[in-house]
């Protein structure tokens, strides 16, 4: 296969990846959510793969299969139990609205391809125009979890974060380590884990969800 | 005899577009029908209805003034021009070179002011309410399709439809992710400019959710008859822009006969497949609330921008 066409392919699997993260900022359904971030693991599995096929680095291959199994199946599947045992069905509401809130994503966007333009220009990574999508996918996490007031949204959004950032090391030096990438996995799915304890134990104590119950933790008044 | 040649391609692609327009609207109804287990009155249903108007009297009413008689042939010219101006069958057309697509889109919203206007000028609650709503559509989707254009134009080089559809038949096939997502845009905008389902129900006539029709309720006879033409050729001219910025492969390059015989079969072809399309979005969807096409449109524009971004940023 010729290196034009695998550009391509990184390049709309790039696109791909930024599309699921504003369809994750608009979407308002819990269950679709877990969907849509399941699908963004895939396409980053498959952008690691072919960055690591580009590259002829063996251990990236190792990486797009921890992610295939991580994030398309594993964290996606626990994310589902919780929505079922959780009995969450209502729509989540929005502290901005959506088309606000996507308004918001394409200025981040913006942003971030400015931030990362000089790196462009230093870089000879065939990835290295992805950098600025992978930037975005961090900050769109970000503002998910600012905008939403719903925990197990929050968490997602956080969960988008990390894939940007492991998209970032992707981009723009051929992945990390190994051995950080396994710790960051590892890290990762303890995290659900203790997510989802947490997740119980607000839910018992608030019998709700949403994050603004927590305000009558305050000691005063 | 290159003149004679020049006006003859002209008006072979004026009679195919208004000519083809209710035949692509009585596809669409047709498998809209088939879908939905129910017969159809066949793909002519639209001449009948057409042809059964232009005989029937026109009723005005007492305070119309100017603007309502003047707008019918307003809706039924702009389209007109645009079927004229608009690479369809052919590039080497004689009046491509007098207007370039962001030209085009601003006929379309003059025809659409018109109409808007008309609805309000008998001065009825339902055409008001209708005129408002158009307003608030178009104000959504004008900027979303702007934006996919202008992703078209910045791939072509150019915002001649000339220049794009000729970049775009000759380039090799490439995965570009621009062109994609202003392609998913369109397809957003060319439903709510049609009036297709998730935006509008074109095949109610009474009901509170109507917006299209609302506006037209007043109109009648041949009046009525030139603004349903108009909408139909208004619906096949942005399914043809589409493929004309999108699917362009096999237009006649050149003004031979059977060049363009090649380019009117293919045309009709992609046409079918588009409609199938279509009635496949209409059945699986339910008509949206008015006030989530917000959400609907800026989800078009969104994709539209993000078009324009990764045209700088990955390409």
């Amino acid at each position: 296969m010729n290196l034009q066409l695998l550009a391509q392919i990184n390049s709309f699997l790039a696109a791909l990846v930024l599309l699921t993260s504003f369809a994750m900022l608009s979407q308002r359904k819990i269950n679709s959510l877990v969907t849509l971030f399941a699908w963004q693991g895939l396409f980053l599995s498959i952008n690691t793969a072919v960055v690591g096929f580009v590259a002829a680095k063996h251990h990236l291959y190792i990486s797009s299969l921890l992610t295939l199994s991580l994030k398309v199946i594993l964290l996606p599947y626990i994310l589902h139990v919780l929505v079922v045992r959780l009995k969450i069905r209502k729509e989540m509401e929005t502290i901005v609205n959506i088309p606000t809130t996507m308004l918001i994503g394409i200025a981040l966007v913006i942003f971030s391809y400015h931030l990362t333009a000089p790196v462009r220009e230093m870089s000879t990574l065939i990835t290295r125009s992805t950098l600025a999508v992978a930037l975005a996918t961090v900050m769109i996490g970000l503002l998910m979890m600012i905008t939403r007031k719903h925990a197990v949204t929050q968490i997602i959004g956080f969960l988008a974060m990390e894939n940007g950032l492991f998209f970032a090391a992707t981009s723009a030096t051929y992945g990390m380590p190994l051995v950080v990438e396994l710790g960051v996995a590892l890290d990762v799915l303890i995290a659900a884990f203790i997510f989802g304890i947490f997740f119980f134990q607000i839910s018992t104590t608030f019998d709700s969800l949403s994050v603004e119950q927590m305000e009558s933790l305050r000691e005063d008044n | 005899m290159k003149p004679l040649r020049y006006i003859l391609i002209e008006m072979v692609q004026l009679i195919v577009v208004i000519a083809a327009a209710p035949a692509f609207v009585g596809w669409v109804d047709m498998l809209k029908c088939w879908s939905q287990g129910r017969a159809s009155a066949g793909v002519l249903q639209p001449y009948r209805n057409i042809a059964k108007l232009f005989v029937k009297d026109v009723v005005l009413a007492g305070n119309a003034s100017w603007i309502f008689r003047f707008t019918p042939y307003m809706v039924f010219g702009s389209a007109v021009v645009v079927g004229s101006v608009m690479p369809i069958i052919s590039i080497d057309l004689f009046l491509a070179p007098s207007a370039d697509i962001i030209v085009l889109i601003a006929v379309f919203a003059t025809a659409r002011f018109f109409i808007a206007l008309a609805g309000m000028d008998i001065g009825t609650a339902f055409g008001g309410m209708g005129s408002s709503r158009e307003m608030m559509i178009a104000s959504l989707t004008e900027p979303a399709i702007l934006m996919a254009i202008f992703t078209v134009s910045l791939a072509g080089r150019s915002t001649s439809l000339v220049h794009i559809v000729q970049s775009f038949a000759s380039a090799s096939l490439t995965l570009r992710p621009s062109i994609v997502f202003a392609a998913i845009a369109f397809i957003f905008v060319v439903i709510a400019e049609a009036g297709r389902v998730p935006v509008d129900n074109p095949s109610t006539h009474l009901e509170l959710t109507m917006v299209h029709e609302a506006m037209i309720l007043e109109y009648s006879g041949r009046h009525l008859a030139l603004i349903q033409w108009g909408s139909m050729i208004r619906f096949f001219l942005f399914v043809t822009l589409g493929i004309a910025c999108f699917l362009p492969w096999g237009i006649a390059a050149t003004d031979s006969a059977g060049d363009i015989a090649i380019s009117v079969f293919l045309l009709s072809l992609k046409l079918g497949v588009i409609g199938a399309v279509i009635v496949l979005i209409e059945t699986g969807l339910a008509k949206m609330r008015l006030f989530r096409l917000t959400e609907f449109l800026g989800a078009a524009f969104l994709m539209a921008t993000l078009g324009v971004i990764s045209f700088f940023i990955l390409e």
